[in-house]
């Protein structure tokens, strides 16, 4: 065996018998392991949404919470262009339902999403999905308490994606949340901490014009619409802020937002 | 000390990888931002190199030459894949921290440099042992690395607060220095200073001699 161990037969059997038995492994862990990893991200997502809304604080809430709560909210998908939810019907022809629709890869999908041009682009995202899927908070009269939209845009590293939770009059910042991004940790990274996040509810996204008026600004950011920027992160900061200026511009949830809720 | 022994203890302070052998230096200063990581990397990182010295000392006989660096990266490549999904499955807010890292360990030096090195020419449970050991010796220098960074970066560790920030009404200014990739390089470089510092023989010999200072004219 040793002798011939260089043949050129022994060669092809050894690499194919390694890349079966590998491939083999690899397989059958991914395939066991996939139905709880979807589930850790589904989770993960859906606690930013409560994040955002200020109905999860990480310190004292624990990932047993997240499900019941999150089932108050009302999952719909928006038609970006027309500003509207769309109807059941069409829902139906475009074969998506708010449960399993993914924006991420709807993103991807020509029939689903639209070039973004370089003036228009203000988030360095490239394309855009044409719906996207929101979650409406009713209290008990049935009246909306509150409205979570996804936001995505690029930082320093990759984009972030996150969670941005507007109040009924569909301009006041309630919360946010982010639930991936590339930042570096401990600058940008702090995106994620909980102190930074207190200082966007309250604020004002619209100013009186109907522009969006939100800024991140360095040293302080005491006006209505504006928040102090991360120190030592000025990239992630102003991607932040294009972020928002886009998600809630004219190309972004604007249209729906004047529409639907502001009324 | 018995030879299994040294085979498992040396790698730590002896023939440390980081800091003797040079290895696996650039995952040291991408995971060492906070303890917590630091530790789910050391515990990736052992499992891979031991289990991949183990497979491949099994099969070592009959892995042709001409292949064996290409069969050596499958197996650990096989490992790291299954790392990776196992800790996206039960420990899912960590590796989303460690997200790309986890991947790059099939590139950390200390693997393939074991596989190379060691369970190419020995039995399995020596291949095995040696793998977890040098896993230790990195562990070692990433825990010092993580604890440091993490205590004066953030004021925290393992999450616990210990030295309360100014951001959060302390009275700890943190240094922004630790969070930055440089900073693991003079901790890692005092690391081995240190070590060296004790144990005389890992000094590496001057490449040249110093000539003495000379005053006299048309020295040159």
């Amino acid at each position: 065996m040793s002798s011939n161990v260089n043949s050129v037969q022994n060669v092809i059997k050894v690499a194919l018998g390694l890349c079966v038995v590998c491939s083999i492994m690899i397989s059958s862990a991914a395939v066991l392991l996939k139905p709880r990893q979807t589930e850790n991200q589904l989770l993960d997502r859906n606690k930013n949404v409560l994040i955002a809304a200020g109905m999860f604080n990480p310190d004292v809430d624990t990932n047993a919470d997240v499900e019941a709560r999150f089932s108050e909210f009302d999952a719909r998908i928006v038609d970006l262009q027309e500003g509207r939810y769309l109807t059941e019907e069409e829902m139906q022809s475009l074969n998506i339902e708010p449960e399993t629709y993914d924006q991420q890869s709807a993103k991807n999908d020509p029939e689903l999403s639209t070039n973004l041009t370089g003036d228009q682009d203000v988030a360095s995202i490239r394309r855009r999905a044409n719906y996207a899927t929101v979650y409406v908070l009713q209290n008990d009269s049935g009246e909306m308490e509150s409205i979570v939209l996804p936001v995505n845009g690029y930082g320093l590293w990759g984009i972030m994606y996150g969670f941005l939770a507007l109040e009924s009059d569909g301009s006041t910042v309630r919360g946010i949340g982010f639930y991936d991004h590339q930042e570096t940790p401990g600058l940008g990274g702090e995106i994620t901490n909980p102190d930074w996040q207190s200082q966007w509810v309250g604020k004002e996204i619209y100013g009186d014009n109907g522009n969006v008026q939100f800024r991140v600004v360095k040293g302080g950011g005491s006006g209505e619409s504006q928040i102090d920027a991360l120190s030592g992160a000025t990239l992630t900061s102003r991607g932040v802020e294009n972020m928002v200026q886009f998600w809630l511009g004219e190309n972004g949830f604007g249209p729906f937002l004047e529409n639907e809720i502001q009324g | 000390m018995s030879a299994t022994k040294t085979i498992l203890i040396k790698p730590i302070f002896m023939n440390n990888p980081i800091a003797l052998q040079i290895l696996g230096v650039c995952s040291a200063l991408a995971v060492t931002t906070s303890l917590q990581v630091s530790l789910v990397m050391c515990m990736a990182l052992t499992a891979v190199t031991a289990f991949s010295n183990f497979f491949i000392s099994l099969i070592r006989n009959h892995i042709p030459s001409s292949i064996r660096i290409i069969i050596q990266m499958t197996i650990i490549a096989s490992l790291v894949i299954l790392v990776d999904q196992v800790l996206k499955a039960y420990a899912f807010e960590i590796s989303k921290q460690l997200s790309v890292f986890v991947g790059l360990i099939i590139t950390n030096c200390i693997v393939m440099g074991r596989a190379e090195a060691f369970a190419m020419k020995n039995p399995p449970i020596p291949s095995f042992l040696d793998g977890i050991g040098n896993g230790l010796g990195y562990s070692v220098v990433l825990i010092v690395v993580g604890t440091i960074r993490e205590l004066f970066g953030s004021g925290t560790l393992l999450g616990y607060t210990i030295l309360p920030t100014v951001s959060d009404g302390g009275w700890y200014q943190p240094n922004g220095l630790m969070l930055l990739a440089p900073s693991a390089f003079f901790i890692i470089g005092f690391f081995i200073w240190v070590l060296r510092n004790r144990h005389d023989d890992q000094v590496e010999e001057n490449e040249f001699k110093m000539m003495p200072h000379t005053t006299e004219t048309g020295a040159h």
